[in-house]
C-alpha cells in the first residue's frame, strides 16, 4: 500500500494537441511576430543566425524563438535548422551573493575587528558557521580558548585577498574560461557555480525560402463553413505522434480495484462476505480460537501490536474459552493437545487484528450456533497489521484475502479444486502444492504458481483444512470440514482484462 | 520458518548418492521443504562484509534449507538425511531405546530453590559416542536451532551438554545468589561471580539477549557435580570445565525450562539425532531426576505411542481411494510405523519420540497425503450451493466509491494506524478528547494510535503530493476506530467518508457541493425535515486552513 499516493494519474499535467502548435505562445502561429523577425533577419544575414542570439537581441524568451523555428521547420524547406548544444558556467543564486558581497570567509574576516570578538557572537553573524571554519583552514583567524569571557576568535594577518568573490566575478563577466579547472570544481562543490547547457537552433535559409509564408488554420470554424473560406484556407495537419488530452476524471486507487476485482470473484463463485469491520482483536479470537499456543512466537511483542488501552477484552465466551482452554491445555477431540498452563490473562490481551482468520474464527462459531449446520462459502479482504519497521518490503498493515468453505466431507482435493478455479480467475493456471506447516490448519499447503518474467515458481497463498481442535471446540459437526486459503492483496497484480 | 544450512557434499554423500540442485529443490519441495539459497561461507561473509573479508574462507557450497516450524527432528543433517531415506525407501525408520547404565544411574537432584525461576530439568546421556568435526559442529548448531525455536531463545527450554568424564554425580540443580555463585565459564580463562557475568555478557552480541531471563530474579540457576564444579548457569552459559571437545565420549545432556513437555521434547530431540555416533546406535543411557517433592523420573521419555485411524478416514480428508495396506506404506514413508490391524480398515500407527509434532489424527492424515504427493490428488469441485451476498456496508462502500471518482475526486488508500499527534495536537484536538485506541508496543511513532478520523491521512497524502498541479481532490473511504465500551473488545471500527480539495482559493462551494451530490445519491434530501442533512460550523477550531474546510462523514446505518 503506497502510504500517502493518491490514485493514478491524478491531475497529470500532460496534455498535448492535435494540431501541430508548438509549445511557446509566442509561436502559435508560423507568421507569428517572432516568426516574421525571424525570416526578415534571415534574409539579411550571411549564412545563418543562432536562435539565443536572436532572441537576445530582440529580448523575447529564447522559447519563443524555439517555437518560431518548430512552426517554420512544419512548412516545409522554408529553413533549414540545426541543433547545437553550447555548455556554459553560471552563478548559484548564494554564487551572485558572493559575487556581490563577498565570500563568508571575507566577511567573517572582515567582522572581526583588531581587538578580537567572542566566538559566540561571531557564530550568530549570517556567515559565521560557514566562514568561520573556511577563514581557520584559511589561517585569517585564530581562536584563544583561554580568554576570560569564552573562546574569543583574532585576527591572524591584518589583510587578506577574497580569491572566491573575484573568481566568481570572473565568471559573471562571462570569462569562466579564466579558471584553472580545479578551481571551477571546487567551486562547484560549494553549490556556487553551475554548468548549464543551452541548446539552440543554427538557422539558415532552407531551399524553397521565402519572407512571406502564408498563415495555415489550426482549427475549422463555423465561420469558415458558412462563409465557404475553407475551400481556400491551407490547414495544418495533424501531428499524431503528440498525445492527447487527459479526460477529465477521478481516478479509484490501483490496489483498491485489484480488491475489486478480487470481490468479484468470489461473488461469482458464490462466496458471501464477512463482517470484517474490527481492526481490534482480543488475543483469544486472534490466537486462542485458532489453536495457536500462548508461546506461539507471532504472540511476541516483536510482532504483534498489542493495546495499552483498551487494554484487555472484557467480554468473552466463556464456555467456548473452557473448551478451548481445555484442548490447549489437556487435549481433547481425539487431539493430545499442546500440555501447558493456559492462562485466562493472555487471552485477554487487546490486539491490532494479525490475521483476518479471526473474524473468519467468529464467523465460523456464529455458524456453529446456528443448529441445523448449513454448508457455507464465506471470504474477506480487508486490513490486517503486523509490528513493523516501515521499509521497502516491509508494511507495518496490509491487505489479506481470505476464502473459507464449511460443509461435510469436504478433501484436500476440494480445496485444491477451489484454488484451481480461484487462480484460474485470476489468469493463474499453472499450480502446484507444497506440505507447509501453519498453526491452525492441517493438512496445510502452500500454493505456487509458475511465474513466466522470473522463470521460476513462486509462492502465491497459503491454505489448508483448518484442524479439529480449532472446528470442534466451537461446536461444529465432528464430519465438516473447512477448507480455507489466504494470500496478501499487496502482493497480486492486476487480474488480466478479459478480451471477448 | 528456520533455515538449516548443511554441506551439500556432506549431505549427498550421508544422501548415498549426489541430486543437480534442480533435483534436489524438487525433492524437498514433494517433502515439505525449501531449498531456499545456495551459497558458501565465503560467499555470505563477502555479503555481509564485503569481499575483503571473505578472502580464505571456505567455499564449500552450502545448502540452506527452509524447515517446517513444527519439525524439530529436521533442524539437523542427521535428522533431514533420515527424514528423507525413510521417505525414500531407502533406509527403516531407527528404533530408538532407552537403556539402563551397566554402572550406576546418572542423578540430577533438584532443589526447591528453582521452584521460582526455572523449576523442571531432565537429562540423559550418550555413551560412547564418535565425534568429528563435522559432527561437532551439527550438534552445537543442533543446540542453537533448538534454542531459537522451540525453546523460544531459551526461555522455555535450555541446553547444556557436558564432558561426563570431566565431572563425577550426582548433579544438583539449585538456585543461588548470584554474588555466591563463581565459575569460570566457557572460553574465559578465570573465575567470574554471576553479577560480572551479566555485565560482561551486555556486550557480547550473542548472550545479552538471554540475559533478561534471570537478571532480575533475586536468585539464578546453577548445576553443579558432587564436587562443586559448576556444569552451567542456564539459561545462559555453560562451565569450561566440563566442555564438550572432538575427544568427548561421554556426554552428559541437561535440558531446564519452564515448559517441562517442552523440555522433555528437546531432550528427545537431541538424543534421538546424535545416539546415532554413539557405539551402540540409537540407544541412549537413562539419567534419574529427583524432584524437590521425592519423586524421581527417568529420561530421555522417547516414548513411542500408538494411533489408530481408520483408512477410510484419511481417504475422506484427502479425497485419495487407496487400500489401506497402501496408506500404511505411505505412513510408514514418514517415520510412522503402520499396520493394518483388526476389520482391515483400521491402520494402526506408532509415533516415534522424534515427531512431537503428531498431536491429532489429522497431523497423521497430512503426513500420507504428503508421501501420496499433493501433486497427485485430483483436484474435484465441492458441490457446496450457496448464495453469495455481499456485506452491505462494504457493498455501499463500493458503489460510493466508483461515484465519487466520477465526481472527479481520486480516491487514496493511507494507513489506519499514526501518530497521536496526527489526530490530536495537529488538528487542534486534545488527545483525551478523540476515544483514540492507543498501542502499547509500537516500534515508531507513526503507529501509536489508531486513526479516528481519515483527516490526517489526506492531509499528508497532500503534503506528499504538493509538487502535482491544483487543484487536488481526493477522498477515502475506510475505516477509523475508536473506544467502546458496549463492544466485547471496548472498541469498534466505524466506516467513515472523507473528501479534501486542495487548491490556491478555499472553494468551500466545491466540497459542498460534493456532499450535496453524496447525498442525492444516498436519498438523503437537504434541510432539517424528515431526516433530511444540515451543515453546521464545525466545534473544532482548524485554524483556517482551506483544507480543512471540509469534514469526515460516518457512514451510519
Amino acid at each position: 500500500m503506497a502510504a500517502h499516493a493518491p490514485g493514478a494519474g491524478s491531475g497529470s499535467g500532460c496534455s498535448g494537441a492535435g494540431r501541430d502548435t508548438p509549445s511557446a505562445p509566442g509561436a502559435a502561429m508560423a507568421d507569428g511576430p517572432v516568426a516574421d523577425v525571424l525570416l526578415r533577419r534571415l534574409e539579411a544575414a550571411d549564412g545563418g543566425l543562432d536562435s539565443a542570439e536572436l532572441a537576445a537581441e530582440l529580448g523575447v524568451e529564447h522559447q519563443a524563438v524555439v517555437g518560431a523555428v518548430k512552426s517554420l521547420q512544419a512548412l516545409g524547406e522554408i529553413i533549414e535548422a540545426e541543433l547545437r548544444s553550447t555548455k556554459r558556467w553560471e552563478l548559484t543564486a548564494e554564487g551572485e551573493e558572493i559575487a556581490r558581497e563577498g565570500s563568508h570567509e571575507a566577511r567573517v574576516f572582515r567582522s572581526v575587528p583588531p581587538e578580537g570578538l567572542a566566538q559566540s557572537e561571531l557564530m550568530r553573524l549570517p556567515s559565521g558557521k560557514v566562514g568561520f571554519s573556511k577563514a581557520m583552514s584559511n589561517k585569517w583567524i585564530r581562536v584563544d580558548k583561554s580568554a576570560a569571557d569564552g573562546p574569543r576568535v583574532f585576527r591572524v594577518v591584518d589583510s587578506m585577498e577574497d580569491d572566491v568573490q573575484r573568481r566568481l566575478q570572473l565568471v559573471r563577466g562571462g570569462q569562466a574560461e579564466k579558471l584553472a579547472e580545479k578551481e571551477r570544481s571546487e567551486l562547484r562543490k560549494r553549490k556556487l557555480l553551475t554548468e548549464v547547457t543551452l541548446k539552440t537552433y543554427w538557422v539558415s535559409k532552407g531551399s524553397a525560402f521565402s519572407t512571406s509564408v502564408s498563415k495555415q488554420e489550426a482549427e475549422l470554424s463555423p465561420e469558415m463553413i458558412s462563409s465557404g473560406s475553407w475551400r481556400d484556407r491551407p490547414f495544418k495537419p495533424y501531428n499524431f505522434s503528440a498525445r492527447g488530452v487527459l479526460p477529465d476524471s477521478g481516478h479509484l486507487h490501483p490496489l483498491l480495484k485489484v480488491r475489486t476485482q478480487f470481490r468479484q470473484i468470489f461473488l461469482e463463485m458464490g462466496f458471501t462476505e464477512m463482517p470484517t469491520d474490527n481492526f481490534i482483536e482480543s488475543s483469544f479470537w486472534n490466537f486462542d480460537a485458532l489453536f495457536q499456543p500462548q508461546q506461539h512466537p507471532a504472540r511476541d511483542q516483536h510482532d504483534t501490536f498489542f493495546l495499552q488501552d483498551p487494554a484487555e477484552a472484557l467480554q468473552l465466551p466463556m464456555d467456548y474459552v473452557h473448551r478451548v482452554k481445555r484442548t490447549h491445555s489437556q487435549g481433547g477431540y481425539g487431539s493430545q493437545g499442546y500440555k501447558y498452563t493456559w492462562k485466562l490473562d493472555e487471552a485477554r490481551k487487546n490486539l491490532l487484528r494479525t490475521h483476518t482468520t479471526a473474524a473468519s474464527a467468529r464467523a465460523l462459531y456464529r455458524l456453529a450456533r446456528k443448529k441445523p449446520f448449513t454448508p457455507i462459502k464465506y471470504f474477506s479482504i480487508d486490513r490486517v497489521f503486523r509490528n513493523e519497521t516501515l521499509d521497502a518490503t516491509h508494511l507495518a498493515e496490509f491487505h489479506q484475502i481470505e476464502g473459507v468453505v464449511a460443509d461435510h466431507g469436504l478433501t484436500l482435493g476440494h480445496l485444491m479444486g477451489v484454488l484451481r478455479e480461484f487462480f484460474t480467475k485470476l489468469g493463474i493456471t499453472q499450480l502446484r502444492f507444497k506440505p507447509a506447516y501453519n498453526p491452525y490448519t492441517e493438512p496445510s499447503m502452500e500454493v505456487f504458481s509458475y511465474h513466466q518474467g522470473l522463470k521460476k515458481w513462486v509462492e502465491v497463498g497459503n491454505s489448508g483444512l483448518f484442524r479439529p481442535e480449532m472446528l470442534l471446540p466451537m461446536g461444529l459437526p465432528e464430519n465438516v470440514s473447512v477448507i480455507a486459503w489466504g494470500l496478501s492483496l499487496e502482493r497480486q497484480r492486476e487480474p488480466p482484462v478479459p478480451r471477448p | 520458518m528456520p533455515t538449516v544450512s548443511v554441506k551439500r557434499d556432506l549431505l549427498f554423500k550421508a544422501l548415498g548418492r549426489t541430486y543437480t540442485d534442480e533435483e534436489f529443490d524438487e525433492l524437498c519441495f514433494e517433502f515439505g521443504l525449501e531449498l531456499d539459497e545456495i551459497t558458501s561461507e565465503k560467499e555470505i561473509i563477502s555479503k555481509e562484509q564485503g569481499d575483503k573479508k571473505a578472502e580464505g574462507a571456505s567455499d564449500v557450497v552450502l545448502y540452506k534449507i527452509d524447515v517446517p516450524a513444527n519439525r524439530y527432528d529436521l533442524l539437523c543433517l542427521e535428522g533431514l538425511v533420515r527424514g528423507l531415506q525413510v521417505f525414500k525407501e531407502r533406509i527403516k525408520a531407527p528404533l530408538y531405546k532407552r537403556v539402563m547404565p551397566n554402572g550406576e544411574i546418572q542423578k540430577l537432584i533438584i532443589t526447591e530453590e528453582t521452584a521460582k525461576i526455572r523449576p523442571y530439568a531432565v537429562a540423559a546421556v550418550l555413551r560412547n559416542i564418535k565425534f568429528t568435526k563435522d559432527r561437532y559442529d551439527s550438534f552445537i548448531e543442533l543446540q542453537e536451532k533448538l534454542h531459537q525455536n522451540i525453546c523460544r531463545k531459551r526461555a522455555l527450554v535450555a541446553i547444556g551438554a557436558h564432558d561426563l568424564d570431566s565431572l563425577s554425580g550426582p548433579f544438583t540443580f539449585t538456585a543461588k545468589r548470584p554474588s555466591d555463585i563463581k565459575f569460570k565459564p566457557l572460553s574465559k580463562t578465570k573465575e567470574y561471580t554471576a553479577c560480572e557475568l551479566m555485565n560482561i555478557y551486555k556486550t557480547d552480541n550473542h548472550l545479552k539477549h538471554y540475559l533478561h531471563i534471570i537478571e532480575n530474579k533475586p536468585l539464578y540457576p546453577v548445576i553443579y557435580d558432587s564436587n562443586g564444579v559448576v556444569l552451567s548457569m542456564p539459561p545462559i552459559i555453560n562451565g569450561n570445565h566440563s566442555k564438550i571437545t572432538l575427544n568427548t565420549r561421554n556426554v552428559f545432556i541437561e535440558c531446564t525450562g519452564t515448559d517441562f513437555t517442552k523440555a522433555k521434547i528437546v531432550l528427545d530431540i537431541i538424543v534421538t539425532m546424535f545416539s546415532e555416533y554413539c557405539e551402540n546406535q540409537f540407544t541412549v543411557e537413562a539419567a534419574e531426576v529427583v524432584f524437590p517433592n521425592g519423586k524421581s523420573y527417568t529420561f530421555p521419555e522417547l516414548a513411542y505411542r500408538k494411533e489408530m485411524v481408520r483408512a477410510d478416514l484419511i481417504n475422506k480428508k484427502v479425497g485419495i481411494r487407496e487400500t489401506p495396506e497402501n496408506l500404511a506404506k505411505l505412513l510408514t514413508r514418514m517415520c510412522l510405523k503402520s499396520e493394518v490391524i483388526g476389520d482391515g480398515n483400521q491402520i494402526e500407527i506408532e509415533i516415534p519420540p522424534t515427531r512431537a509434532d503428531i498431536i491429532h489424527a489429522c497431523d497423521i492424515v497430512e503426513d500420507a497425503a504428503i508421501a501420496y504427493g499433493y501433486n497427485n490428488i485430483q483436484m474435484t469441485l465441492p458441490k457446496t450451493y450457496t448464495i453469495a451476498n455481499q456485506f452491505p456496508l462494504n457493498k455501499l462502500t463500493e458503489l460510493l466509491r466508483h461515484d465519487m471518482a466520477a465526481a472527479g475526486f481520486t480516491e487514496a488508500l493511507t494507513f489506519a494506524l499514526c501518530s497521536q499527534e496526527d489526530i490530536a495536537d495537529k488538528l487542534g484536538v486534545d488527545i483525551s478528547a478523540t476515544k483514540a485506541v492507543h498501542i502499547s508496543n509500537p516500534k515508531t511513532a507513526e503507529f501509536q494510535v489508531a486513526r479516528t478520523t481519515l483527516l490526517p491521512g489526506l492531509l499528508k497524502t497532500i503534503a506528499a503530493n504538493r509538487k502535482m498541479p491544483l487543484p487536488l481532490k481526493l477522498f477515502e473511504i475506510s475505516d477509523i476506530v475508536v473506544k467502546d465500551s458496549s463492544r466485547d473488545v471496548g472498541a469498534r471500527n466505524y466506516r467513515h467518508l472523507c473528501a479534501v480539495y486542495y487548491n490556491k482559493n478555499p472553494g468551500f462551494e466545491i466540497i459542498h457541493g460534493l456532499l450535496d451530490r453524496i447525498m442525492q445519491l444516498l436519498d438523503v434530501p437537504p434541510g432539517e425535515k424528515k431526516g433530511g442533512y444540515v451543515i453546521k460550523a464545525s466545534e473544532v477550531e482548524t485554524g483556517g486552513h482551506p483544507a480543512a474546510a471540509c469534514g469526515a462523514l460516518p457512514l451510519l446505518f
